[in-house]
């Protein structure tokens, strides 16, 4: 996904000037890219992450679209106020974008796992949150950052996923996108981030399953009253996060559903049992509470 | 109006200011009246009738809780009216107690210290990038300087040579508790900016003549900061110098003897 993301941001600073890309001392091996064919363009703000975004604001402030790179938690909880009052407050045009959210560095222990990261960035007003779950959502949620100025939050994996979305899907702000869809299915799995990979792999090639996939790539605050209108026909829907289950996603999602729909919902997300260990991404999510076996329980609920 | 006659304007409606509001701060805002005043009565170009004039300087207050200096000063300048200060601090008011960029002339809003420096670092990155002339001014208080954030902007503005960039702190020597010694010493404070790779000058904050020597000039390939030494509360007898005047509003008869003071004074 990080790979799609500096592709794109390259080929679109082609033709915008006004694209300027910040990072926090990292990003080796993957900006490269930007920082060669613009270096009037290209900043390392050093290992300084207010200033990063403080000044990442003022840029915008006079018409730039500024792009925030770093990894994990780095670029969200040590400037925290300044996403909050400078960015958000203002709404100017700030990209922040996460390399490795939810476990991806899960062998580099607890500094480095982006599991809290919804939690703060769905709680700011002008906030859009984007958490593409392949490189060909990266490249829609790219497009709908460009066509939509403002503050956002690009959560990205690594590298190398695979795609299971459509190339050829428009994806719309807080409109879920369908994967697999089957005629009068009552029940949905909806699926946002990196972990979309993991639930693909438990179900994108079975021809037994008799639900539909969802993702969410695009979402937010302002987002939450279309949330209803999209899951009235489910009886049964199951959302699945790569962060702590607490005031994640599927809150999100709970919150946007009529009081007399909530009891439809069932969230499979991290538990707070998983801050503090390490191993690999798959081993902590799965630790974490993440899994098919625990899918398939909600699903099969009645 | 001279830098001196604004300076009075902005002491004067801004103890009204407080008073009406039962507002904090008066010492803040007495503390930078004079800097307020030098800059928008003749340092900075801007523009009343188009706030967002592309060739306008930029001026940020980081010190948000003195905004009613600020906001004195733009009423005087014709970027709000007179009338709209009496609304300061009351409900649904875009003056609120802290910098608003709601009100026309304010380019960025604060409250939370050390956010300034590094917005106007992005300002002056901007005017840098584009060969831009206009130049970016950032008031921030000495007790701010203990944030962290700033000493990052500041290694930013002088790595990339931002000379049109200037900030401005206001020393009083007074933080919300106790003296700026006795809570986090800053000294030696010129000798710090200096090591950082900026341009310092040291000034008189209530000389206008001085600051208006330190604010015109740039230093070439380097941030500037000018250091304007100023007193807490400047300008009324028993404000002056009190930690208690960063929290207390005058009274009726507190205003009317401050008033008084601020009329006979020659500065």
């Amino acid at each position: 996904m990080r790979n799609q993301f500096i592709h794109d941001l390259v080929l679109r600073a082609e033709s915008d000037d006004r694209i300027v890309l910040i990072v926090g001392d990292l990003g080796y091996g993957v900006v490269e890219p930007f920082a060669e064919r613009f270096p009037d363009r290209f900043f390392n703000s050093g290992v300084a992450e207010q200033n990063m975004m403080g000044l990442a604001a003022g840029l915008a402030s006079e018409g730039y679209h500024v792009f925030v790179y770093s990894i994990a938690n780095f670029p969200i909880f040590r400037c925290a106020e300044q996403i909050r009052n400078d960015v958000c407050y203002h709404n100017l045009s700030v990209t922040v974008v996460a390399v490795g959210g939810g476990l991806a560095y899960g062998n580099l222990g607890y500094s480095h796992h982006a599991v809290q990261d919804y939690a703060f960035m769905r709680s700011l007003p002008n906030m859009k949150i984007l958490s593409p779950g392949d490189p060909n959502e990266v490249s829609h949620c790219l497009d709908h950052i460009f066509n939509n100025p403002g503050p956002s939050y690009l959560r990205l994996g690594k590298a190398g996923e695979d795609n299971f979305s459509s190339k050829s899907s428009q994806l719309k702000s807080g409109i879920f996108n369908p994967i697999r869809i089957l005629n009068d299915s009552k029940s949905a799995v909806i699926v946002t981030g990196a972990i979309c990979q993991d639930v693909m792999s438990y179900y994108f090639k079975s021809n037994e399953i008799d639900f539909d996939i969802l993702t969410c790539p695009i979402w937010g605050m302002d987002e939450k009253s279309k949330i209803e209108m999209q899951l009235s026909q489910y009886s049964r829907i199951v959302t699945v996060e790569d962060h702590l289950v607490d005031a994640g996603f599927g809150s999100w999602v709970l919150e946007g559903l009529e009081p007399s729909s909530r009891s439809k919902l069932r969230i499979v997300g991290l538990s707070s049992e998983v801050c503090g260990m390490v191993g690999s991404q798959s081993i902590l999510n799965h630790k974490g509470g993440i899994s098919k076996a625990n899918i398939d329980k909600f699903l099969e609920e009645k | 109006m001279n830098s001196i006659d604004l300076a009075k304007r902005i002491r004067q409606s801004s103890l009204e200011m407080v008073h009406r509001a039962k507002a904090s701060h008066i010492g803040s805002a007495l503390s930078i009246a004079d800097i307020v005043a030098v800059l928008y009565g003749g340092v900075m170009n801007f523009d009343y009738c188009d706030a967002d004039a592309p060739h306008r300087d930029r001026f940020i207050l980081s010190k948000g809780h003195a905004c009613v200096a600020v906001y004195a000063a733009l009423a005087e300048v014709g970027f709000i009216t007179h009338d709209s200060l009496k609304t300061y601090g009351q409900d649904e008011s875009w003056l609120m107690n802290h910098i608003s960029h709601k009100v026309d002339g304010v380019e960025f809003s604060t409250g939370a210290l050390g956010h300034g420096l590094s917005f106007g670092v992005g300002k002056a990155l901007s005017a840098q990038l584009l060969a831009k002339e206009w130049r970016t001014f950032v008031l921030l208080s000495d007790g701010e300087m203990d944030e962290g954030s700033n000493w990052e902007a500041l290694m930013f503005a002088a790595h990339h040579k931002l000379e049109h960039l200037t900030a401005i702190i206001d020393y009083n020597k007074l933080q919300s508790l106790q003296s700026v010694a006795q809570t986090l010493n800053l000294e030696p404070l010129a000798e710090k900016l200096s090591a950082f790779g900026c341009s310092v000058v040291t000034v008189d904050g209530h000389d206008h003549a001085e600051l208006s020597r330190a604010l015109a000039v740039t230093a070439k390939g380097k941030p500037t900061v000018v250091i304007a030494n100023t007193v807490k509360g400047k300008g009324v007898s028993f404000m002056q110098d009190q930690v208690a005047w960063h929290y207390k509003s005058p009274s009726k008869e507190e205003l009317h003897q401050a008033l008084i003071e601020i009329e006979a004074s020659n500065a």
